[in-house]
């Protein structure tokens, strides 16, 4: 029975800890997307975090100095977004998949360059990191406490404060925003800002927080799995969140049910175990994505006449 | 102090603005008094939106002054006119439609950065609003769930609660039915009493007529005349629009009506919702004639014009075209029909009738690509299609004359013109015609009349559908009522009037 409780706890701990970085991005993504600027690249900016906050962290020996350069870094993405997107009415899907790919490219060129490690960082001690703050085993470091208060947080700033009604509109009808002599352009470089700002805490928990490090690549398409929890939460906050709990519960389980042999089935093939979330990705996206209700300005540049 | 009283809610003195080498405001100069209903009125591109969205802020002008109440003020946004006092109502609304009534009257004025206070005050001023000027709304309502007259309620709701007291309307009934119309007018009549200023832009005479203490009339980017509104008419109002005079009905010669060109015999459609959309529907239409279908919007006239022109197949009855039986076994697609000399103007000109996105030239040829000039050998010949679009263009009289322009940007009577002289210029044994002059400005409306006319007396076949009473009225030679999918009477054109139609329409009397 003890047993039993401590394997739930520890999925449990482990379903927070898979999902602090889903959580994390989905509430980014979220302000941007509601401003009606889709974001294909949360995978990028949290990849670009990741490496920052790891290199600084090494360098500087400071995890919070990690922690400002992740964010720093994600940010200055956002902007190119931005500046591509918003002022430049350049199409959001092409600009997002470019971000991804550059930081795709440019983690392993800098890694490589200042660091010789084949693009990883230089392993960081603990006094590099951020540790967890309670529960040594259940990694309950800082941004997990923060990922958790996010979500009411970005509930109630969407649902109650005036900045929230605004990015409501503009992402459904901007000319209604404009008419009321509200700048577009502000209001959706505020949201875009605010998702790299939460991709950035992502990225640094990433690599210095749930890792010791930058690997290439660390992100695995987390950035598109909160993406889809996005739209299976119907951009809705709380929605969305838990969403990204069923992913990391997904994603603990199939940690747990590497190597054990099921009943009747046998042992599961590792592979199809690791690729459980990206199918259930897929399945989500197949069969909701039809159903939901995005924002209706969403994708769409806004060009006011003349 | 005296001078206070008699200074004008609005005045503009000599307000000029150019687009490139369009100069679409030319000097104008007018005054609007305090608390009046003044219409502006004018064909397509006679600049009166223009000038308007100068006074709100979203064009500047490029020379001459702008008096609110007597003090120049210089308009560089909306957010100037708004706190100018001055509001406007767009022609497409300007509302959040998962919004509910209330976020969207508090949109921009949300009076703080957390929303409770400003909606709980909202609510009390909406609650003023109402009862003050008899404009009652469920402030819960999401906006989507309201019909359009009650979403134009909201828009002027909105320029309320931001305290406007001049009050600017583009083209407020484009959308509207008749009876949501009269209820607008008669919200501007309330309001009026209330002090506000109401500047109403519109190119219905009616209305203007009704409603209004003075009219604007403009032309070409100017005032061309003042007329306060109980003396003057509708027949001097569109004279002055269009610059020489206009005539709505016409002498036609008497029918001679020929073999028939179209027979429907119980007809019938039921459509994926499983609903019968046209039900047992029969009549024929002959050479040198023109047969009108009039009826209240969406009581069948769309399918009927889709299931003869070839769209979409009928579940039931018979059709001969031409000469041609077509049915449910044996169906034409549109190209067939087209083949068989059908031509169909349709009702909805931008998503039917043109791509806005292709060239004039390639509208004028749309449908009748594959035939000779227009293609040989598998390609287009450019240079033919130009020629026969420049051609159509001088004989309906399309301005401007540019086959190298996009279908969008000329204007909807414009565009009208383009359709129909392509399906004129087949010279087609039957002709169908959906909604000819929804839309389309005075002088395009006589033209186009005159040509569906000109088209019967050389012996084609001609049904028009119409929404627009008055114009069945002055087309059809024989008039026919559709009402839920059924023909419920027909008339002979001589024996019709109004009245006897519309009542027919509401299924208030079969004949």
């Amino acid at each position: 029975m003890e047993e039993a409780l401590t394997l739930v706890i520890a999925t449990l701990a482990a379903t927070l800890r898979v999902a602090t970085p889903l959580v994390l991005c989905a509430m980014g993504g979220l302000f941007s997307e509601k401003s009606g600027i889709i974001d294909v690249g949360l995978e990028g900016k949290m990849l670009m975090a990741a490496f920052f906050a790891a290199a600084t962290a090494a360098v500087t020996d400071s995890a919070w100095m990690g922690v400002g350069a992740a964010i720093l870094a994600a940010e200055v993405l956002a902007l190119l977004h931005g500046f591509a997107c918003i002022t430049h009415r350049g199409n959001q899907v092409v600009s997002g998949i470019a971000l991804n790919i550059l930081a795709m490219g440019l983690t392993v060129v800098l890694g490589t360059a200042w660091f010789a490690r084949g693009g990883q960082t230089p392993p960081l001690s603990p006094g590099e990191r951020l540790n967890p703050i309670f529960f040594p085993v259940a990694g309950d470091n800082v941004i997990v406490y923060a990922t958790l208060l996010s979500v009411p947080f970005t509930w109630w700033l969407i649902e109650r404060t005036r900045f929230g009604l605004r990015l409501r509109a503009v992402g459904e009808m901007p000319l209604a925003v404009d008419a009321a002599g509200i700048s577009v352009t502000w209001l959706r470089y505020r949201a875009v800002l605010l998702c790299g700002l939460f991709a950035g805490l992502a990225g640094a928990y990433l690599s210095i927080a749930q890792n010791a490090g930058f690997s290439r690549d660390m992100t695995a398409g987390q950035g598109f799995i909160a993406l889809a929890a996005i739209i299976f939460g119907r951009w809705r906050p709380f929605p969305a969140f838990g969403a990204c709990l069923a992913f990391g519960l997904l994603d603990s389980i199939a940690i747990r049910l590497q190597g054990v042999k099921l009943p009747g089935i046998g042992e599961v093939p590792v592979q199809l175990i690791q690729a459980m979330p990206y199918l259930l990705t897929l399945f989500l996206l197949a069969g909701f994505i039809g159903r939901t209700v995005a924002p209706k300005a969403a994708g769409v540049p806004y060009e006011k006449e003349h | 102090m005296q001078e206070l009283t008699s200074h004008a809610a609005i005045e503009l003195r000599g307000i000029d603005k150019s687009f490139g080498s369009v100069h679409a405001v030319r000097g104008v100069s007018l005054r609007v008094e305090r608390g009046s209903i003044t219409g502006i009125v004018g064909e397509n591109g006679a600049g009166k939106s223009t000038l308007m969205s100068i006074l709100y802020g979203l064009y500047r002008a490029d020379a001459g002054e702008i008096r609110v109440e007597g003090r120049p003020v210089e308009m560089t946004s909306p957010r100037d006119a708004i706190g100018q006092g001055i509001g406007m109502v767009h022609q497409h609304f300007m509302l959040v439609d998962s919004f509910t009534v209330l976020e969207n009257l508090i949109l921009g004025a949300e009076g703080g950065p957390l929303l409770a206070g400003g909606l709980a005050a909202a609510r009390t001023e909406l609650a003023r609003l109402a009862h003050e000027y008899g404009l009652a709304i469920d402030p819960d309502a999401r906006v989507a769930d309201l019909s359009v007259g009650e979403q134009q309620r909201v828009e002027i709701l909105k320029v309320l609660f931001r305290g406007a007291r001049i009050l600017i309307l583009d083209e407020p009934s484009a959308v509207l039915t008749p009876q949501e119309t009269d209820r607008l007018l008669q919200i501007l009549r309330v309001l009026r009493e209330g002090g506000v200023t109401v500047v109403l832009i519109t190119h219905k005479l009616r209305e203007i007529l009704s409603v209004s203490d003075r009219v604007i009339v403009m032309r070409r980017g100017e005032v061309v005349a003042e007329r306060v509104t109980s003396k003057t008419s509708a027949e001097e109002l569109a004279e002055l629009m269009v610059g020489r005079k206009v005539r709505f009905s016409f002498d036609k010669v008497p029918v001679r009506a020929g073999e028939p060109r179209l027979v429907a015999r119980g007809l019938s459609l039921v459509d994926g919702r499983r609903v019968r959309v046209l039900d047992d529907i029969s009549f024929e239409v002959r050479a040198g004639e023109i047969v009108g279908i009039a009826g209240v919007s969406g009581n069948g006239q769309t399918e009927l014009l889709q299931v003869l022109s070839g769209i979409r197949r009928p579940t039931g009855g018979t059709l001969e075209v031409c000469g041609r039986k077509v049915d449910a076994s044996h169906p034409a697609d549109p190209a067939e029909m087209r083949d068989l000399g059908v031509a169909h103007v349709p009702e909805d000109r931008l998503r039917q009738g043109l791509v806005p996105a292709f060239l004039a030239s390639e509208t004028s040829i749309l449908g009748y690509q594959d035939r000779e000039p227009f293609c040989r050998n598998y390609l287009l010949d450019g240079p033919a299609v130009g020629k026969h679009c420049a051609e159509l263009m001088e004989r309906f009289d399309v301005r401007p004359r540019t086959p190298g322009l996009l279908s969008s940007s000329f204007s909807g009577g414009n565009q009208q013109k383009l359709i129909l002289a392509r399906e004129m210029a087949g010279h087609p044994r039957l002709l169908l015609v959906g909604q000819p002059t929804r839309g389309v400005d005075i002088g395009a409306i006589e033209f186009i009349r005159r040509e569906l006319i000109a088209s019967r007396d050389s012996g084609c076949a001609v049904l028009v559908v119409s929404v627009e009473l008055e114009e069945i009225l002055s087309l059809a030679d024989r008039i026919l009522v559709m009402s839920g999918g059924r023909i419920v009477g027909e008339v002979a054109a001589a024996d019709a009037d109004e009245r006897t139609l519309g009542l027919m329409m509401t299924g208030a009397r079969a004949a």
